[in-house]
């Protein structure tokens, strides 16, 4: 077992036991805690496939600017332990349970195909076209119309966001 | 080495498990937590893909993925407090203004 | 003149269309009077003009078509494809039949306009009159079968639209819808006789028809029951035995309607029928037998009812229920042309008669029980004496006319091949009945003493435009029967050999021989005027000198003079065995049953069905988010199993 092994899926198991505690905690800032935690296990899994760029993306925008953002506005809304529900057995909790679980085995059969599992990771490639200089490139030549447009997107989330939670002053 | 499926396997029960959570969860905010869960899952699949396939086009499909994440986090968001505002609370059980 | 047949229908239908759009609003009732009535006069001066045309052409030729119209015509050429026009035929029989219903139509009118003077619905009177005219005209002008059941239903309608004319009244109402009923049950043995012709020779145009008819020999069961179906029509348009009950109801109706109707015009339209489809009836001997017993049988039967009734106009009712009866008994033996002329003296003495009631009526004010009245004479004097000899006139007493018509008929029935001594006895049984009743009915009426309480009523004349019509009708009452004088008489017998070119076909089927001079027919010429006038003695003597007779027979026959008085209780039977049944089933099967339950119950059921469901369905609108989120995650689960599947 190489060190990279051993990494993969130490930080493969932290990953999903955190996404649990995310959906498994009561209280709304232990949430957003443990999903802090669960972003910084999948920028280490993306570093493991060489993607850099992802990786520190994924903690700048995510565990830096999105959660801050979640945590902002569960303090902001004040609900705590006081706004902990009582978790009802309905038939729709079970449904779900049941649904989910059927949905994993069909997913898992579908990624067990020999595609998936003979496929052999080309080191020096993804070294390559994971660095920051090329992703650059491609985003501003290729992918140049989408990255305008996200911008746009971008300026119409802002107002979006500013204008639903503003205080109406009537 | 890892093989790919590996990847694929650990994205799928991220999946579920944030599927699960926008499914059972009644707080509106959990729920939002859950989706995040879920798109972060996709991205994983797609740098998975990306590197074993030598394309560089699932890595940038990543960051526009994120890009928008992050705006729909934000509305989301907003609309989270506009409704708090209105109904002072997030249980979803009781925003049911299109019920019969 | 011939080209101008058309018009003879047009102007009573201008009066219709005129009268109904705007009499309303007119305000003068003698314009209304005068309009209706010009308009039939109109047209009985257009066909005098051509009648004139017709006796200047030679015998042979006076028979002519005149078309209109294509009313109904086929996509395809084919023979034997339906081909209706509007056409009209003109020829001896249809020129007499216009000239009666026209000339006593506008002497009826003219009546109205005095009889009906200050009804709301004057002008409402007028439109139906006139509409009635115009289809009693199309039925005897027109020269196809489909034209002639138009007429046919037309004067069936206005007679419900007359008859119901006081329709405030329930028993008014009553008494026309049973009078359409009836007539409907008549009518569809019309219908279903027509499909045969139809079915048989190809085409519904007489020519066509009578055509097709003369090549075929008697016996033929086809023609027999195109005859009978025919007949059956005519039982219920003209009132006889089974169909006649709707008269005597239609009495609730103006007395003009009873008179122009019921009296001299649409009554007579089953006979007119049979005189046209006299080839066709040549064919059927045993369908000619069948109007022959049905006929006297009607004769017999009305008169019996019509000796005890006791209100004036239920009296002639009756009357005219046992001449019509006369009249098929001669078209049953065969004496087509008698039962013509009988129809037309028929028409100006009843007509007479039906006036003359109306006009006693009128100034009785309203009281129509001749138990209540009595002694008219001095009141009404020019009623009296035209009421007088219309009575005369009916019960054959000569020279008037009802005794040439009368006497003729009676006359063929002993001597015709189709006759019988039988026949012979019943009819002259009736006549001396009529006598009775008629007299009866005089005298009770003008004669004795007052039976009313002459400080309340007094009765008066009415005015002249009513009793000019009675004046002029009492003329034709009188002289009518001179222009059918018989041979044996020493008469040239003019209407005979009038209308000799249109029954001719049919005497040729029948063999008949030609009309000889037998020392029997002045037996019974003298055996009928000796009856009538006994049967006027004995009105005499029972209600005038002695008129204890009458209760005495009243008791000692008590349970005869009920039924009798009661009708027979026909319209009873009728009522048990046909109509309550027809109302149970339909009200408890087919309303109740089929359409409440299965229609209705289909309808509503599946609204309440649709309702039901929507509440079972509604309830997946929770309005929770999450719950829409399921079912996306069910759908897509179900999705992705389909293609793994696959």
């Amino acid at each position: 077992m190489t060190f990279e092994q051993i990494m993969f899926y130490v930080l493969a198991a932290a990953a999903v036991g955190s996404a649990l505690m995310v959906v498994l905690q009561r209280n709304p800032i232990i949430s957003a805690l443990y999903l802090i935690l669960n972003f910084f296990c999948l920028a280490g899994i993306y570093l493991t496939l060489h993607a850099q760029f992802i990786a520190i993306i994924q903690i700048l925008v995510y565990a830096g600017a999105i959660m801050v953002l979640f945590v902002f506005v569960i303090m902001l809304l004040n609900l705590g332990d006081a706004q902990a529900l009582k978790a009802k057995l309905t038939w729709q909790r079970m449904l779900a349970v049941v649904l989910v679980f059927g949905l994993l085995m069909e997913i898992v059969y579908l990624f067990t195909m020999p595609e998936a599992t003979t496929a052999v990771l080309d080191v020096d490639r993804s070294i390559r076209i994971g660095e920051v200089e090329h992703i650059g490139t491609q985003l501003f030549t290729k992918f140049l119309f989408p990255f305008e447009i996200t911008s746009v997107l971008l300026t119409a989330a802002i107002v979006g966001a500013i204008f639903l939670a503003k205080k109406k002053l009537d | 080495m890892i093989p790919m499926n590996h990847y694929l396997l650990l994205s799928a029960v991220m999946f579920i498990i944030g599927a699960a959570g926008v499914m059972t969860r009644r707080n509106a905010i959990i729920v939002f937590m859950s989706i995040e869960l879920m798109l972060n899952s996709v991205n994983l699949t797609l740098v998975a893909y990306s590197a074993f396939l030598g394309d560089v086009t699932g890595q940038v499909l990543v960051f526009f993925v994120m890009a928008v994440a992050a705006s729909e986090a934000a509305v989301g968001l907003a609309i989270i407090i506009a409704l708090f505002r209105r109904k002072q609370t997030v249980n979803l059980d009781e925003i049911n203004l299109l019920k019969w | 003149m011939i080209p101008y047949t058309p018009l003879l229908v047009l102007f009573p239908l201008v009066g219709f269309i005129f009268l109904g759009l705007f009499g309303s609003r007119l305000k003068n009732e003698t314009l209304i009077g005068t309009i209706g009535s010009g308009m039939v006069g109109l047209s009985f001066l257009t066909a005098v003009a051509i009648l004139v045309e017709l006796l200047g052409m030679p015998a042979e030729g006076r028979k002519h078509i005149v078309e209109v119209f294509d009313w109904l015509s086929p996509f395809t050429d084919s023979a034997g494809s339906l081909a209706v026009p509007v056409s009209y035929q003109i020829d001896q029989l249809s020129v007499l039949m216009t000239l009666v219903v026209t000339g006593v139509g506008f002497l009826i009118h003219v009546y109205s306009i005095g009889y009906m003077h200050g009804d709301p619905g004057f002008w409402r009177f007028f439109t139906y009159m006139n509409l009635f005219i115009f289809a009693m005209l199309n039925l005897v002008l027109a020269d196809n079968f489909l034209l002639m059941f138009l007429g046919w239903e037309g004067v069936g309608l206005c007679s419900y639209l007359l008859i119901g004319f006081w329709y405030e009244k329930k028993s008014t109402g009553d008494a026309a819808k049973k009078a359409f009923v009836v007539n409907r049950i008549g009518d569809f043995g019309f219908i279903i006789g027509m499909l045969l012709i139809f079915s048989t020779f190809g085409s519904l145009k007489f020519d066509t028809v009578f055509a097709g008819a003369s090549v075929l020999s008697s016996g033929n069961t086809t023609i027999l029951w195109i005859t009978l179906l025919l007949f059956v029509g005519a039982t219920g348009k003209s009132a006889q035995i089974p169909l006649y009950v709707w008269l005597p109801d239609a009495m609730a109706g103006p007395t003009p309607v009873s008179a122009l109707i019921h009296a001299a015009t649409m009554v007579t339209a089953g006979v007119y029928m049979v005189a046209r489809c006299s080839l066709l009836y040549a064919l059927a001997p045993t369908t000619l037998l069948v109007i022959a017993i049905v006929g006297a049988a009607t004769a017999l039967f009305a008169a019996t009812i019509g000796l005890v009734q006791n209100d004036i106009k239920k009296v002639l009712a009756y009357s005219t229920v046992s001449q019509l009866g006369y009249m098929f008994l001669a078209m049953g033996v065969a004496a087509f042309g008698a039962g013509i002329f009988h129809l037309m003296t028929h028409a100006f003495f009843k007509a007479l008669l039906f006036l003359g009631s109306g006009a006693v009526i009128h100034g009785m004010h309203d009281e129509q029980d001749i138990q209540k009245m009595g002694g008219l004479k001095k009141y009404m004097p020019a009623t009296y004496r035209t009421f007088l000899i219309g009575a005369i006139a009916i019960s054959g007493i000569p020279p008037l006319a009802g005794f040439f018509s009368k006497d003729e008929i009676l006359w063929k029935a002993y001597s015709s091949e189709f006759g019988s001594p039988l026949l012979w006895g019943v009819a002259v049984l009736g006549a001396a009945m009529t006598a009775f009743y008629m007299f009866r009915l005089v005298i009770l009426t003008f004669e004795g003493k007052e039976r009313f309480d002459h400080h309340h009523l007094h009765p008066h004349e009415a005015p002249k435009s009513m009793t000019l019509p009675l004046m002029i009708l009492a003329g034709l009452s009188i002289a009518g029967g001179w222009l059918g004088i018989p041979a044996s008489l020493f008469g040239g017998n003019w209407l005979e050999h009038w209308l000799e070119p249109v029954f001719a076909p049919a005497n040729r089927k029948l063999m008949l021989g030609g009309h000889e001079i037998h020392a029997i027919e002045y037996l019974l010429m003298f055996l009928s005027v000796a009856v009538a006038a006994a049967g006027i003695y004995g009105a005499w003597t029972v209600y005038r000198k002695r008129t204890e007779i009458a209760e005495r027979l009243a008791v000692r026959f008590r349970t005869l003079y009920r039924v009798l008085f009661n009708k027979y209780y026909v319209d009873e039977v009728y009522d048990a065995a046909v109509v309550n049944p027809i109302v149970k089933v339909s009200n408890d099967y087919l309303w109740q049953g089929f359409d409440v339950t299965v229609i209705d119950g289909a309808v509503n059921g599946s609204a309440s069905l649709v309702g039901r469901l929507a509440q079972v369905l509604r309830r997946l609108q929770t309005g929770v988010a999450q719950t829409y989120t399921i079912a996306f995650v069910t759908g897509i689960l179900f999705v992705i199993t389909w293609l793994l599947v696959q």
